[in-house]
């Protein structure tokens, strides 16, 4: 059986958080007729509370390499070049780089390390800016269509996957593959670190097995730091999704006035500048809830807006954190919020 | 190309497969606001003000970069549309300060357009972008940092068109701005084309109406005005100057534009007319000034073919860009440029000279106003080299854009009002004169006045030669042929736009001569010029100049100018040569 029916056959999605089928996207870069070929693996990792990309790069730098090995196999025929790229960021290459270097050395592979500019920040993590990146132009996201499986790196047809989806690939080259996923657990919690875990487990249940379920009341933010989904106590019978991370808030540790600042501070930080909604609408987000009397009605404005109208992920996501702590914390009967404009803010985002 | 159906605010409408959903919309007329987007460079998509609603998208998509495919449902008006779009225009309005009151675009910004058309609320945000610097480039051109919008166009026109590199974008998120890339070793040219491209004027000409506009006022008195009006104009006053308006061979076929007048509109006699209404005592065509260029380029041309040692090619000098090119990045090349100075350099010179001697008043008392496509003129009129005496030829340039908000502000109907013939002995011209407007022109005029002029003196029973040189024409980057003057092979080339120098820089030995014209389209592109301008305009605006031409039948080539020749040997006996006709060059590094 060739690499690709293996993939399907484990119907993998890639790890990177989007859980777009590798198979498809393998077989498009393949099916795409050039005469050279791109492989780049996505170690960027900059959604606060993921871990796991650095966590397999301590334990397995070789499998990594061997699945790039694998798809770089995978795209070579007659008559077109393959070359990778691995796009670290700075602590993972200081950490691991020359594990990896000699790792790429000694199989003679044609993969080069590209160390993430620190300068380039959360959209660093984007696909299509890594690209942008790597091709020596601004750390931005490119419009899609064309996607990087049609017209990626210097326009060649590219595969971009993460750590761990070619961790995956690499056993699922030799046989040995589990299904198991690389689990991202932080915040307030006593046991902190990344789990390897079946796959599809729910977030109690991952909480619980791991010694991290607090004593006292909590809300969970789901699949990153940044950009993940606040959901409370009681809604986590659902599996662990995106990047499979799992960061944990105390209820009476944080304040909401204090947590949105948190993360509408960090988008507006991390937005690269180019659209409006999210260059504007961040900045103006962050500028409203530092004011005497927020303007709620306006937040919400800007943040469908930025639902919307956004250019990439980075703005689509920046709303998703706000709107379900909102929803699912300040304004359920789970929590007993204080918080002087509750009321006002329950009738506008209902 | 496959023919698709797809349906628009519940009608249905043909578009062809890979055709951008805002340009379907464009051309069946229903209106969707844009600001980023523009044909002369890819999609960018940022400013997002010209989202739509797709059915079955779970989001808005930008209809500038949203491909129409066949059975696709777009509304451009719904309420998700209205309340994202007016969501981004307000965002954008905030980070532009306005400065309305002076700003030159203020009858033509599509920002205070949409204020209007949508409702849009003003107060929801404060003003964010106080402290940003103005970038000035010598005194031509400057980006203001409180009213940019952060689309880029500017920075695409520098690099992606100009090729030029000057501009880029530092910081980011909410800070990121514009900033030169002078410490990198790039320099500016001042084509303008920034100011061309930017949809809210922040890149714009630095503007010298509030200065035209002093002297507007104290000069206009019944003593020097058109012998139309009143009184006499027999010279100087102590109590006021004589303001003479000059005007390019392009603006004539583009102010138009911003009076909803069809593209290519030829508004010679309403201009002049407008010009006098604002207050302008003479007005003479710069046509007059390029029929004078051509005469002396062309004899330099034919001199320096039949000396062994001159230096080959010969460039045109006409354009200011071209000329800031050579003396800042090829400063090896500048004895390849002609030392003829540029049309409005000429006439402006020939104005305070010849003319004032005629007229018996003293260069002093005139203030002479260059209407300009370009912003590099600003610059060029301003060099040490211009000066004749004390006073420089040439007191203050215009752009087309500046002179339209002088008309508009003072009420000047450019539509209605009534055409006048430009004054004499300076507003005659020649077909090729009026060529010098669009990329090819000077070339052109040039070939057609130098292959008389090698004629002259051989055997040849008639000297007329040939008229139109269609290898110069087009809107071709590059456009190269091989001619004929009197017997010989002259090997040239015609570059339009300075993006596309550099592979002709690389073959020089290949040439005999070679004109530049740093804006695309040349000067009917210039950087001065109305917004927007796009290929599909610049051609309709040379197709202009093509007309002008061909409708001066038995007077198409500039030596047939006897004005001009009197002229020339008016200066050759006054010893004027150095002061008026010709000028130098000198490698500069800013």
């Amino acid at each position: 059986m060739d690499i690709l029916s293996k993939i399907k056959e484990v119907n993998l999605g890639g790890c990177g958080g989007a859980c777009f089928p590798v198979a498809d996207k393998w077989q498009t870069v393949k099916n795409t007729f050039a005469v050279k070929k791109y492989v780049v693996c996505n170690s960027s990792e900059g959604e606060p509370d993921v871990k796991k990309d650095g966590y397999i790069w301590g334990l397995w730098p070789e499998k990594v390499v061997e699945g790039m090995r694998v798809a770089l196999e995978f795209l070579s025929e007659r008559g077109n070049a393959v070359e990778g790229y691995i796009f670290i960021n700075h602590e993972y290459n200081n950490l691991y780089g020359k594990k990896i270097k000699a790792i790429i050395a000694d199989k003679n592979l044609p993969i080069k390390i590209f160390i993430k500019p620190p300068s380039s920040g959360y959209i660093a993590g984007e696909e299509t800016t890594i690209l942008n990146i790597i091709e020596g132009k601004e750390a931005e996201p490119r419009l899609r269509p064309p996607f990087p499986t049609t017209s990626g790196l210097w326009g060649y047809p590219t595969i971009v996957n993460n750590v761990e989806t070619f961790y995956h690939i690499a056993k699922i080259e030799a046989g040995t593959y589990e299904d198991v996923r690389f689990y991202t657990i932080s915040g307030d919690c006593d046991e902190p670190g990344v789990y390897k875990l079946g796959t599809g487990k729910t977030i109690a249940l991952v909480l619980r097995k791991t010694g991290n379920w607090p004593v006292r009341p909590f809300f969970v933010q789901v699949g990153g730091g940044a950009s993940g989904e606040v959901l409370a106590m009681n809604q986590l019978n659902t599996p662990v999704t995106g990047t499979m991370s799992l960061t944990v808030y105390r209820a009476d540790n944080w304040q909401p006035e204090e947590l949105l600042r948190h993360w509408i501070g960090f988008f507006m930080t991390e937005s690269c500048g180019q659209c409006t909604p999210c260059r504007e609408g961040t900045y103006r987000l962050f500028e409203i809830v530092n004011s005497k009397k927020i303007d709620w009605k306006l937040v919400k404005d800007i943040l469908d807006n930025l639902s919307e109208s956004s250019f990439c992920g980075l703005g689509l996501a920046a709303p998703i954190a706000i709107r379900s702590y909102i929803k699912n914390v300040i304004c359920s009967s789970e929590y007993d919020v204080k918080f002087a404009d509750k009321n006002e803010v329950q009738k506008i985002f209902n | 190309m496959k023919n698709i159906k797809i349906k628009i605010n519940n009608k249905f409408y043909s578009a062809e497969d890979g055709e951008s959903i805002l340009s379907v919309a464009k051309r069946n007329k229903i209106e969707i606001p844009h600001l980023c987007v523009h044909p002369d460079f890819p999609v960018k998509g940022n400013c997002r003000v010209c989202v739509v609603e797709v059915k079955g998208a779970k989001r808005l998509v930008p209809s500038c970069a949203t491909k129409v495919a066949d059975g696709m449902e777009i509304f451009t008006d719904s309420a998700r549309v209205k309340k994202s779009r007016n969501m981004n225009l307000e965002l954008i309005f905030a980070e532009h300060i306005e400065k309305c009151p002076t700003c030159i675009w203020r009858f033509e910004c599509p920002l205070l357009d949409a204020v209007k058309k949508y409702g849009l609320k003003l107060n929801r945000f404060r003003d964010r972008k106080g402290v940003r610097k103005t970038l000035k480039f010598q005194n031509a051109v400057e980006i203001d940092g409180a009213q940019c919008i952060d689309c880029g166009n500017c920075v695409d026109a520098c690099a992606l068109q100009q090729d030029i590199n000057y501009l880029k974008f530092s910081g980011k998120g909410a800070n990121q701005e514009i900033v030169s890339r002078q410490k990198e070793g790039f320099k500016c040219i001042l084509c303008g084309q920034c100011a061309l491209h930017c949809p809210v004027s922040a890149a714009q000409e630095q503007s010298e109406v509030e200065k035209v506009e002093k002297y507007l006022k104290i000069s206009h008195t019944p003593a020097f005005g058109h012998p139309s009006q009143e009184g006499n104009r027999s010279g100087s006053k102590k109590s006021g100057k004589i303001l003479v308006a000059q005007f390019a061979p392009s603006v004539r076929v583009t102010i138009g534009e911003n009076f909803n007048m069809p593209y290519g509109k030829d508004t010679t006699g309403k201009m002049t007319a407008a010009l006098r209404k604002l207050g302008f005592d003479y007005v003479f065509d710069v046509n007059f000034g390029a029929d004078f260029t051509t005469i002396i380029e062309a004899r330099e041309l034919l001199e320096r073919l039949k000396s062994q040692k001159s230096t080959l090619p010969m460039f045109t000098s006409c354009c200011p860009g071209w000329v800031n090119y050579v003396e800042l990045y090829r400063p090896d090349l500048i004895p390849n440029l002609t030392t003829s100075r540029s049309p409005h350099m000429h006439l402006a010179g020939i104005v305070k000279t010849y003319w004032a001697k005629k007229m018996k008043v003293k260069p002093e008392d005139i203030v002479l106003v260059s209407i300009m496509p370009c912003t590099a003129k600003k610059y060029e009129a301003k060099r040490k080299e211009m000066k004749i005496g004390k006073n420089f030829a040439i007191d203050n340039v215009l752009t087309t854009r500046e002179l339209s908000f002088l008309f508009k502000k003072n009420k000047i109907d450019l539509e209605k009002i009534k055409p006048e013939k430009t004054d004499n002995p300076l507003g005659d011209f020649s077909g090729g004169a009026a060529l010098f407007g669009g990329s090819g022109g000077v070339m052109e005029s040039a070939l057609r006045t130098a292959s008389h002029f090698a004629c002259i003196g051989s055997k040849s029973k008639s000297c007329l030669g040939k008229i139109d040189y269609n290898e110069t024409r087009g809107l071709a980057g590059i456009k190269e042929a091989v001619v004929d003057i009197a017997g010989k092979k002259l090997s040239i080339a015609v570059v339009n736009g300075i993006g596309n120098i550099k592979p002709v820089l690389a073959n020089l030995e290949k040439y005999h001569y070679i004109e530049v014209m740093a804006c695309p389209g040349g000067c009917i592109g210039g950087g001065g010029q109305p917004i927007p301008t796009t290929d599909e305009i610049r051609q309709k605006r040379i197709n202009a100049l093509y007309e002008i031409d061909f409708a001066k039948k038995g007077f198409r080539r500039s030596y047939e100018n006897k004005n001009v020749l009197e002229a020339v040997e008016w200066l050759e006996k006054k010893k004027l040569n150095h002061k008026v006709v010709h000028t130098k060059y000198k490698k500069r590094d800013k």
